[in-house]
């Protein structure tokens, strides 16, 4: 957590407070003001059989903001998204949806926030069209069907159905539901795994322009190249806790850059310039991995030395950190740092 | 694609909620459309109930109904009752429910405004009402084509039957849990319907069992049930008789909206 989210967190228990209060005539102006959308302090989850989830993460998301939940398979991501969804009760912390609990005062939340879980389930015997009429039953101020469809280009798939769609048009028809009320908020538990290149950046640009139109928006991914690209802010999961997060570039920041070269036979690696000594070298002392926090130096360094000394760099590849390395680099470090 | 609406017209269309009539027709009518397109379901909504009806009508002939002052046709109707109940909201639903529960619609059904009760209700709703047809088709049918005597009081059929649904609703909801598979529901379904054939009169009315066994058998699900139909149509159960098959009934109600309360899945086994 940046000071800068403790500032936010700060300010919440006033404007928390303020909208519960308000919040017993039915439609509640929760999570109006200029507070957090969501928020989890300590937020635990606790299977029955013992297992810890979610082992006490501290999060905010502000208005109009895509917030990315990255992590491995395991990393406890859909175990907290349904707990901020109101799928499940926390086993321990606090959290927040537009000012209330979204497990007790489902009532007060549900209407603004629209949820696409990880596996979507629809009647497989429906069609597309009455899927999106049945949700659109069941969902306050409810866009046209076909709008809805529209929106995710299924509108030519109206008349099939639900069990004859791709898996990534199933996925796009999960979207249509959770976008169907137009909600204030959005849940997208991995909204584009499944999804061909093209699919994944329409919902990429969809994603975009709702925030645009004001829409705060809660997605995890274990694409980096999507958090990278959409998310405002993100957070990086690792065995139920938040290992890292703030921008990306926050996250990518603090973290070393990577120079890679294979040397060629005969040439040792004692041979590298001085500074570039920390290199590691693979089993057989020819592929090397230099990681610096002054790529340009080294990298120079290292050119003038293969210049002088004659040698050849095979696979040379030098590049910044990006959240690649960042979250690889993390988890690894999170790894040998043990448990 | 389309672009999003903005936010001043969000607001807007926001003051229209849902509400509970509407929330359930919807589940109700996407139900129905499921109803009609899965031919097993439609086979024991529809035409089981008939057959089951007819055997036991033969079934009948050869018993002696003495003891219970019931005619042959009087213990076919009214134990029919109990036979559609049994079949069609029951059977259908422990199917229904279980089918929704593995296709993962349940979960993402509670992701939205629906709250608990409305998912299972909304569900029940198709089957409910084919029931309730039904039970209105074998009255009208023994009053007018059968020459059974009209119902002696209308309020206490109606009654009987009204519960005998939203029991047999529930104890598909339990019965459900136990459910993997939609194929193991033909398994899961078994005991109710035999206990319930043999043990609630259906087919022999209670009145012909030994006195023990018949008090026993007395206190199963649908027995309140089938003694509150018969009473209601054709009379002869007492005021005492009546108000214990009530209580029976109304117990196992609430004991399996307890139990579903406390332990109904909402989405597979992992």
């Amino acid at each position: 957590m940046t000071s800068d989210d403790r500032a936010v967190r700060a300010t919440v228990p006033v404007a928390g407070g303020g909208t519960r209060a308000g919040a017993g005539g039915g439609t509640g102006a929760g999570g109006d003001g200029a507070g957090p959308v969501i928020e989890a302090a300590g937020l635990r989850r606790t299977y029955s059989g013992g297992f810890e989830a979610v082992s006490g993460i501290d999060l905010t998301v502000a208005r109009g903001e895509i917030f990315a939940l990255l992590g491995t398979n395991g990393a406890g991501k859909t175990s907290t998204v349904e707990v901020l969804e109101g799928l499940a009760r926390p086993s321990g912390g606090r959290v927040r949806v537009l000012g209330h609990d979204p497990y007790r005062e489902r009532v007060a939340v549900r209407p603004r926030v629209g949820v696409m879980l990880q596996e979507g389930g629809f009647p497989s015997e429906l069609k597309v069209r009455e899927t999106v009429r049945m949700w659109a039953g069941c969902t306050s101020g409810a866009r046209p069907a076909g709008e809805a469809l529209e929106l995710v280009g299924l509108a030519a798939r109206s008349e099939v159905r639900v069990k004859q769609l791709s898996g990534g048009e199933r996925r796009r028809l999960d979207l249509a539901l959770a976008l169907l009320g137009r909600p204030e908020v959005l849940f997208l538990d991995e909204p584009s795994t499944g999804l061909d290149a093209e699919g994944r950046r329409d919902t990429w640009r969809l994603v975009r322009e709702l925030r645009a139109a004001g829409t705060t928006v809660l997605l995890t991914t274990h694409y980096l190249e999507e958090a990278e690209s959409l998310a405002d802010r993100l957070a990086i999961m690792h065995r139920g806790r938040i290992v890292a997060s703030g921008t990306p570039a926050e996250v990518t920041a603090a973290r070393p850059a990577r120079i890679r070269f294979a040397l060629p036979d005969g040439v040792d690696a004692a041979r590298l310039p001085l500074t570039l000594r920390a290199a590691r070298a693979d089993d057989t002392g020819r592929r090397i991995e230099v990681r610096t926090h002054r790529l340009q130096d080294d990298l120079a360094e290292l050119l003038l030395w293969a210049r002088r000394e004659n040698v050849r760099l095979d696979g040379l590849d030098a590049r910044s950190a990006s959240l690649e390395e960042a979250f690889l680099d993390i988890a690894r470090t999170t790894e040998t740092a043990g448990v | 694609m389309a672009t999003p609406m903005n936010r001043a017209a969000e607001r807007k269309s926001r003051t229209a909620r849902t509400t509970v009539t509407g929330r359930l027709g919807a589940l109700g009518r996407a139900e129905l459309t499921l109803l009609v397109r899965n031919r097993y379901a439609l086979f024991t909504a529809l035409l089981m109930p008939a057959l089951m009806v007819a055997f036991m009508r033969t079934a009948l002939d050869g018993v002696g109904l003495g003891g219970s002052g019931l005619s042959v046709l009087e213990a076919t109707l009214t134990g029919g009752i109990g036979m559609v109940l049994l079949l069609v909201v029951h059977l259908n639903l422990v199917s229904a429910y279980v089918a929704r529960r593995e296709e993962l619609v349940l979960k993402r059904l509670r992701t939205g405004e629906v709250t608990d009760p409305e998912i299972l209700v909304g569900t029940a709703l198709p089957a409910v009402v084919a029931a309730l047809v039904q039970c209105v088709l074998l009255v009208v049918a023994g009053v007018g084509f059968l020459d059974v005597t009209a119902p002696r009081s209308p309020l206490l059929l109606l009654g009987g039957t009204l519960l005998g649904t939203v029991l047999m609703a529930a104890l598909a909801g339990v019965t459900a849990i136990v459910t993997r598979t939609v194929e193991s529901a033909q398994l899961t379904t078994l005991p109710m319907f035999m206990i319930s054939a043999v043990g609630s009169g259906l087919f022999v009315p209670l009145d012909v069992f030994p006195g023990g066994l018949a008090s026993v058998c007395e206190l199963l699900p649908l027995s309140g049930v089938v003694t509150l139909v018969r009473a209601g149509w054709v009379g002869g159960p007492d005021g005492r008789e009546v108000l214990t098959a009530a209580l029976t009934a109304a117990v196992w109600t609430l004991l399996s909206v307890y139990v579903l309360r406390r332990w109904f899945r909402w989405e597979p086994r992992r």
